[in-house]
């Protein structure tokens, strides 16, 4: 839809939705929820709850995708997992402080116990046999079993049992409060900005560490700095998404943008435009029902848009490579075709152009004729050649011709590059030259024509001769007989 | 914070286990080392193949499943849900494999995508239907280990007239209810699980062996590499789906890697890493037990803590390359280095 249509269109419905009756202050209020009802009200904002809820989604999308990227391409999702998980003690410890959901206790509590997990992984790496995967196992589960056993012992308490501390293991964008986002947002800030300052080093150091080193830069406190900045993403998503499912958000909105840029600026700027998208998709669809927790749906849209990028992605996309794939085995087929239409032409001499029947194209090419109908029928329409219903003979276009020729002169070529630059026997230079015919680009192909003129050869090893540039721009059906005709040189 | 820690009361966490409440004590730590040895084994050779996070992501992914199959089956048949486990844990090997090798996104990236989709899947199903059926979000995250004896039902009638012939059982009164011979019947799958594993690790034990430490050697040898690759899933998904209800899907993953890293820290000969691992399995099982009951928190979670706090010891203590001996004998290098004056 045009911008210029939508406008009206979305006012009008705003508008709808400010005549509507009252409006629940607090969801929880909410017992019995319409699904349009929340949707009305998610989209006119008239909640400072969903206001809140939609800062935070966008504040952690950003923020996440962000530090997302550079744990892809540093290989280093599952350290984002343990990570995600890693930082549930300190998020009931956090919330020890003073028995309440502290923003600052429990954010200050989860960066410890995050990098605290860190410090146990290199600890163990370091001083035991454990491989990566091991160490970084064991600290997931030991410190998410500690974060357990505190959580269900602060349920256990008298006022723990309504302190709300379980939604942050999947994760409830709608408890979010002013507190929580202003806090959320200067962080992400602070992200922002360091990865700024620092992007050319960080740059150096996830892709050539070796190299950053020998220029003298801090690559050990490059890679603490990042993942003190990787913990502020996780805790800040934290209460929207969840222990569990954070490390969603960091690695699928970067792998989407993986699929789709080879730069890392654009791959950083996607990532986080992918994350915003998957949080507010989330928390609006968790919105719609009651009391859902927004961690999985925010996971669910991530991994939505990844799907997407896996599929279509132009480059890497799996749709999109089968697609190119087809197109050029079907270029291939055609290129086949037009080649042994020239075969037929050279044997009888290039006389009585316009009578290749479809009989001897089939014969040359080894199938039934039907066949090879369907294949000069293919030819017709991409404006290669033409069938005469009457008489049942082929005629090439100029285009049809002059690319056939110029398979010709490919294959030729070739061959008589293998054979003479290469000094491989002219007997074993024809599969060779059959596959890489379709390939040869243009400056390839200059190159060794400069070589043939200097050798002053005309004909391939196997004395047939090699179409020249004035070949092609003669009209097909006219080529002076006097040109080509070598009668050694009859095809194999 | 002082309200965190209840007072310790040596009666009521140690005696009291074992006395007034010995019926549902036995069970629980019963069931506690049954999943940490069948958790275990057969972590031993996840961590032997490097393969510590499939694992990682497997158990995540069972979750999508188990809900899956509640919401066809309607009813928590331990048949659908293997099934249904089974599944997950095939199109979770399948989708991380199509991911890395058809696009260069990399290993690492491809398990994490994967099992949080399949885990937050599972979740969504859970949250949206959960209410029809007896699962939610906290039984996926830390499971009901406690409610195990709760749902202790009686044995056939011929195993209870052979066992009131055994004296011991017979005095043993947490066994009994009136005639019969009662038992959880989650414990009982449990154990099966576990035999059924160390079953099969001692019959294919020279395969596993060979296969874990020199893919090379174990080709040559004639041993389907791929075949022992996806039996070892298939068992890692059986053993993960057993122990979902007594631990949930995330502590899985603790007591797959716990007792197997712990043991590998203690010695280098695969049968006694095995062997420490049912040790390790046991410990952490009665230790959890009491460390849950002092804290009056989630007994899984404890029995895990407790696990790794065996892990820390072995860590610190080991006699090889263990912090305290590494640091004793660096310093004994050191004043061995300085020439006698």
């Amino acid at each position: 839809m045009r911008p210029r249509r939508a406008i009206p269109l979305l006012a009008a419905f705003i508008l709808l939705a400010c005549a509507d009756a009252a409006w629940a202050d607090r969801i929880g209020d909410l017992s019995q929820t319409d699904w349009r009802e929340q949707a009305k009200r998610f989209i006119t904002l008239r909640d400072p709850a969903v206001r809140y809820a939609l800062a935070g989604s966008v504040l952690l999308g950003m923020s996440c995708g962000l530090l997302g990227g550079f744990i892809v391409v540093r290989k280093m999702a599952l350290f984002g997992d343990m990570l995600s998980h890693a930082v549930l003690p300190g998020v009931a410890l956090g919330f020890l402080w003073n028995m309440s959901k502290d923003p600052v206790a429990i954010f200050v509590g989860a960066t410890l116990a995050g990098l605290l997990g860190a410090a146990a992984v290199t600890l163990l790496r370091r001083t035991t046999r454990l491989k990566e995967d091991t160490a970084l196992g064991i600290v997931l589960a030991l410190f998410f079993a500690v974060g357990i056993c505190m959580v269900t012992r602060i349920q256990s308490l008298p006022q723990g049992n309504k302190s709300g501390i379980d939604k942050f293991l999947f994760g409830q964008a709608a408890a979010l409060g002013a507190d929580d986002v202003r806090l959320m947002a200067i962080v992400t800030a602070l992200a922002v900005v360091l990865v700024c300052a620092f992007y050319k080093e960080l740059l150096l150091t996830s892709f050539d560490s070796a190299f950053a080193a020998s220029l003298r830069l801090p690559v050990a406190a490059l890679h603490y700095g990042l993942m003190l900045l990787l913990a502020f993403a996780v805790v800040v998503a934290l209460q929207a998404v969840g222990v569990v499912l954070v490390s969603a958000m960091l690695i699928t909105p970067a792998a989407a943008a993986y699929l789709l840029t080879d730069r890392l600026h654009r791959l950083l700027l996607y990532a986080m435009l992918f994350g915003v998208l998957a949080g507010v998709a989330g928390a609006f669809v968790s919105f719609l029902g009651n009391n859902l927790p927004t961690g999985p749906f925010m996971v669910l849209a991530a991994s939505t848009v990844f799907a997407l990028a896996f599929l279509f992605s132009p480059r890497h996309g799996v749709v999109m490579r089968w697609w190119r794939r087809r197109a050029q085995a079907q270029r291939i087929q055609r290129e086949n075709t037009l080649k042994a239409i020239y075969h037929v032409l050279e044997v009888r001499g290039f006389a009585h152009a316009h009578s290749v029947s479809l009989h001897e194209l089939a014969a040359r090419r080894q199938c039934a004729p039907d066949a090879a109908r369907d294949e000069v029928m293919v030819l017709a329409r991409h404006g290669l050649a033409r069938l005469q219903p009457s008489s049942g003979t082929i005629d090439l276009t100029q285009t049809g011709w002059q690319r056939a020729c110029e398979i010709v002169r490919n294959h030729r070529l070739w061959e008589w590059y293998l054979a003479h630059q290469v000094s491989i026997a002219p007997d074993h230079v024809h599969a060779d030259a059959e596959n890489i015919e379709h390939l040869l680009g243009e400056e390839m192909v200059c190159q060794i024509e400069h070589s043939l003129s200097g050798a002053g050869a005309t004909s391939d090893p196997h004395g047939r001769p090699i179409p020249s540039r004035a070949d092609m721009q003669r009209p097909f059906g006219t080529r002076a007989a006097a040109d080509v005709v070598d009668t050694k040189g009859r095809m194999p | 914070m002082n309200t965190l820690l209840p007072a310790f009361d040596f009666q009521q966490v140690f005696i009291e286990p074992w006395t007034a409440n010995a019926a549902s004590s036995v069970w629980i730590v019963a069931m506690g080392f049954f999943v940490a040895t069948a958790c275990g084994l057969v972590g031993n050779y996840l961590i032997l193949r490097r393969m510590v996070l499939v694992g990682d992501a497997i158990s995540h992914s069972v979750l999508a499943g188990i809900a899956v199959a509640f919401l066809l089956s309607r009813s928590r048949s331990s048949g659908a849900m293997f099934v249904g486990a089974l599944v997950a844990g095939v199109i979770t090997t399948l989708l991380i494999e199509a991911i890395h090798k058809r696009t260069r996104v990399k290993q690492d990236s491809a398990i994490g995508i994967t099992f949080t989709t399949l885990f937050a899947f599972g979740v969504v199903l859970i949250s949206l239907y959960g209410g029809k059926v007896d699962l939610d979000q906290e039984c996926v995250l830390y499971g009901e280990i406690s409610n195990v004896p709760v749902m202790a039902a009686p044995l056939p009638a011929a195993l209870s007239r052979v066992a009131a012939q055994v004296p011991v059982l017979k005095d043993a009164g947490i066994f009994w209810r009136g005639a019969d011979l009662v038992a959880p019947p989650d414990v009982l799958r449990m154990a099966g699980v576990t035999l059924l594993v160390a079953l099969l690790i001692g019959v294919f034990y020279k395969e596993l062996l060979a296969s874990s430490f020199d893919p090379g050697l174990a080709f040559s040898l004639g041993i389907n590499a791929t075949v022992m690759h996806h039996a070892l899933m298939a068992a890692l998904s059986v053993v993960v789906v057993s122990a979902f209800e007594a631990v949930g899907a995330i502590l899985v993953i603790a007591m797959l890697i716990l007792p197997g890293a712990t043991s590998q820290l203690l010695s280098q000969r695969l049968p006694v890493i095995l062997g420490l691992t049912v040790l390790h399995a046991a410990l952490s099982a009665v230790l959890g037990l009491h460390l849950g009951t002092w804290l009056n928190c989630s007994i899984a979670g404890a029995m895990v803590v407790a696990g790794g706090g065996l892990f820390g010891l072995a860590w610190m203590f080991n006699t090889r390359d263990g912090i305290i001996c590494r640091w004793a004998r660096r310093s004994q290098q050191r004043s061995e280095a300085v020439p006698p004056a």
